[in-house]
């Protein structure tokens, strides 16, 4: 919890955003590091996708909104839907 | 004619290309603000190379939100010449002017030479002056070239003739190793479907005098030109 400026008390919130490139898009960093653990000798390794990780705080908005705010984020600008796929939790 | 050349914070192409403009092909150049809400009285309109808003989140993902692009989309709504070199090209991708995305090289480096470029069609405002055979000297200089585009964009692509220009081999051929960053297709550029905005990675304003050793890139400017006045645009002092 924390205190607006109006004085009421509010919760605050953390949006936790994973971005990866889509699986039809190339992605070089994810294949070295693939072949960097297997070269340390790491057994099984499959395919490696190399992605981001955004956290947003959020305050003074309830969970639903910030859902929606989030999501149109990522879409809009956070992630480019052409190249890339986005999930987020809100805690 | 007046060329505007739009300017970020991290542009570092801008004043190459206003030099271009003005001295070599001889029009009137202006530099433009990125918070700039209006583009004022301009023919076309150069989103050039660099490293806008530090390629922070992605590149070009920061400055398509800036007032001079929202005033660079309506300028191309209305048909508006509008070109991107590298930085300005992964710009006009993330602001929807054109079609994909550039992604990191496939070789993870950040590539800097001289590759050679053929026209694909000359049916475009920045092409129009190119012989088609005509195989181009013209530096890039970037780390996500890659050019990317599902399978329908990519057939859309090729069946509206909006691939510009190719990468190429010295004898022309678009071969794997003439391709610097692992584009689909050796795209180097293109249009949207109207035609009237265009982008590409290698830098034809870098490449426009002899004195730079080749002077190709030259014919970019000059077929926008020659576009701009067959449209009766006249010659600014």
């Amino acid at each position: 919890m924390h205190r607006a400026s109006d004085g009421k008390l509010r919760s605050s919130m953390k949006a936790k955003i994973i971005i990866t490139p889509k699986k039809a898009v190339l992605d070089p960093q994810g294949k070295t590091v693939a072949s960097a653990l297997a070269h340390i000798g790491y057994a099984g390794i499959g395919d490696v996708r190399v992605g981001k990780y955004i956290e947003i705080e959020l305050t003074g908005v309830d969970k639903e909104s910030a859902w929606k705010q989030i999501d149109e984020a990522c879409h809009k600008i956070l992630s480019n839907p052409v190249i890339e796929d986005y999930r987020f939790e809100i805690e | 004619m007046n060329f505007a050349v739009l300017q970020f914070p991290g542009s570092n192409c801008d004043q190459d290309v206003v030099h271009v403009v003005r001295n070599v092909v001889g029009h009137s150049a202006r530099l433009l603000w990125h918070k700039e809400a209006s583009l004022g009285a301009v023919d076309a309109v150069v989103v050039p190379g660099g490293f806008s808003y530090g390629d922070y989140l992605r590149t070009g993902a920061i400055a398509r939100f800036s007032p001079v692009m929202q005033a660079v989309q309506e300028f191309a709504a209305n048909g508006g010449l509008v070109l991107g070199i590298c930085n300005g090209f992964q710009i006009l991708c993330e602001a929807g002017l054109l079609p994909g995305a550039l992604v990191r090289n496939r070789s993870l480096q950040f590539r800097c030479e001289n590759i050679f470029l053929k026209t694909a069609t000359a049916d475009s405002p920045f092409t129009k002056l190119i012989p088609p055979d005509k195989v181009m000297r013209v530096p890039i200089a970037h780390g996500e070239g890659c050019y990317f585009a599902d399978e329908q964009t990519l057939a859309e692509l090729k069946s509206n003739n909006q691939i510009l220009w190719r990468y190429v081999d010295a004898q022309g051929e678009a071969t794997e190793t003439a391709n610097p960053n692992g584009s689909l297709d050796n795209i180097a550029g293109i249009c949207n479907e109207a035609r009237n905005v265009a982008g590409l990675m290698p830098h034809p304003e870098r490449a426009s005098e002899p004195v730079l050793g080749c002077a190709d890139g030259r014919l970019v400017f000059e077929s926008m030109i020659h576009a701009l006045r067959e449209r009766g645009v006249e010659k600014a002092a």
